[in-house]
């Protein structure tokens, strides 16, 4: 059997994954997290009389909070995994994936578990958010001044 | 020659515990079912361990072998195989912990067969055990987290069998086995198994049949585990076009024991699955005379993944006869 002829039998036989249709359902539940966290903030602003500004702080607040407690409870991950990156691209996927790191390595003690393990999945997105956000601003003062 | 033949090698008795979603699957009857994945333990891999020993437990209380156990051949898929030996400390029997992956009761049933077969001992416990969420940790993400799966993806079932293997006569023989080569074909797609494991299954089976002289209808049905559903497609296909071997008589334990309503994607994958669908199904339908287990076995770790390697892979054959 020849490596090449097997590569391109593996390909020919295993099924493409429908990447339109994981899109749609991505930007969708995206989208409707967009829209639920809109109408909390705006929720806030007439109800609590909370200025503009600081109402978003609170929505992004509210909705790491309820993806942690989903998570916690146990039926979060369902709902991520069919969701395609619909769940894990807004804010509602880095509190998941804290909370469930967090969840899993608890047994492993304060230190060497939750410690070390709570940014396992996180760590890359503050890395990067970091640098990116380092580059950027640069980039925004030269274009701005 | 990599194929041997035993005269002397039986397979005693069997006792399985499978998972809470397994139980609900297409083999409904197995001898213990769990309810729920801790099984009355507060972590995973204490669960883990306790379906071991109560599987060695109740073999040795079934067939009051408490004494006369001469080792115990078996593993898991943990670190260090800590599992096994964790679970082996609560019995006075020698143990030999194997690894191979999915493809190691296959290696303990192999190696106990050569024991007994060479008379250096009589009788033999084989086992092996996997837990989905062991696993999941182990080689894929912290197990409340909910990664999207792509349909190539295989289940890691949860379960433990063991077998009591002698060289006093019964009803099932351990006739023949092969002991396969490490062979990588250039895969490094670590969610996409069935395409790993599938040439080592190859390679196995047609040194089986080469050194034993035999043709594939010469089994009444050759047991692969566990390449899953697209696996078993792709060994079909590269059978019949690089051997001209047409496999009517194929069924893997990969599809055997979810039901498509339970998505699991591929189908079911771990060390467990082969041994659950062997002696829960097969041996239980007396028109299955002449068994080929050709159990298959992904040698990676999640830092080979990370680094982009690719995957080797190993499968043991072995022949069983069932007599009326």
């Amino acid at each position: 059997m020849d490596k090449d002829e097997y590569k391109k039998l593996v390909k020919q036989l295993t099924p493409k994954e429908n990447k339109g249709k994981n899109a749609i359902i991505a930007f969708l539940v995206g989208g409707a997290i967009g829209v639920i966290a809109e109408g909390i903030a705006n929720l806030l602003v007439h109800c609590f009389a909370i200025a503009k500004t600081e109402s978003y702080l609170w929505t992004c607040l509210i909705v790491i909070f309820v993806a942690s407690l989903f998570t916690a409870l146990g039926f979060f991950d369902n709902w991520v995994s069919k969701t395609k990156a619909g769940l894990i691209l807004p804010t509602t996927g880095f509190a998941h994936s804290v909370t469930s790191a967090g969840l899993d390595y608890k047994r492993d003690g304060l230190i060497t578990g939750i410690g070390a393990n709570l940014f396992k999945l996180a760590g890359s997105v503050i890395l990067y958010g970091i640098i990116g956000a380092f580059f950027f601003s640069i980039l925004g003062v030269i274009i701005y001044g | 020659m990599a194929s041997l033949k035993f005269d002397n090698v039986y397979i005693k008795d069997s006792f399985s515990i499978a998972g809470p979603l397994e139980s609900e699957g297409k083999i409904r009857k197995y001898d213990l079912t769990m309810d729920d994945y801790y099984y009355q333990e507060k972590t995973f891999l204490d669960a883990e361990i306790r379906m071991q020993k109560v599987v060695i437990d109740n073999l040795l209380y079934k067939n009051k072998m408490a004494k006369k156990i001469d080792v115990l051949i078996g593993g898991d898929l943990s670190n260090q195989m800590t599992i096994t030996s964790f679970s082996a400390k609560n019995f006075e029997i020698p143990l030999l912990g194997v690894y191979s992956a999915c493809a190691t009761f296959a290696e303990s049933l192999l190696l106990a067969a050569t024991m007994i077969d060479g008379g250096k001992m009589k009788n033999a416990i084989t086992m092996t055990s996997s837990h989905n969420l062991n696993a999941e940790r182990q080689f894929r993400f912290p197990i409340e987290y909910g990664a999207p799966k792509n349909g190539t993806t295989t289940f890691t079932a949860t379960g433990a069998v063991g077998a009591i293997i002698t060289n006093e006569e019964s009803k099932i023989k351990i006739e023949a086995a092969t002991i396969g080569n490490v062979v990588d074909f250039d895969q490094k797609d670590a969610s996409h198994m069935g395409a790993v494991m599938t040439p080592a299954a190859i390679e196995v089976f047609i040194k089986h049949l080469n050194d034993l002289k035999r043709n594939a209808e010469y089994y009444d049905v050759i047991l692969t585990g566990d390449l899953g559903a697209i696996g078993s497609t792709i060994l079909k296909e590269c059978l019949k076009t690089n051997y001209g071997i047409n496999l009517k008589n194929h069924m893997d334990a990969g599809c055997e024991i979810f039901l498509e309503s339970q998505e699991v994607y591929s189908g079911s994958s771990g060390p467990v699955t082969l041994p659950l669908v062997l002696f829960n199904k097969i041996l239980k339908n007396p028109k299955y005379k002449r068994i080929l287990l050709i159990a298959t076995g992904s040698l990676h770790s999640k830092d080979t993944t990370n680094q982009k390697k690719s995957i080797p892979s190993i499968a043991h054959a072995i022949s069983l006869e069932v007599k009326a």
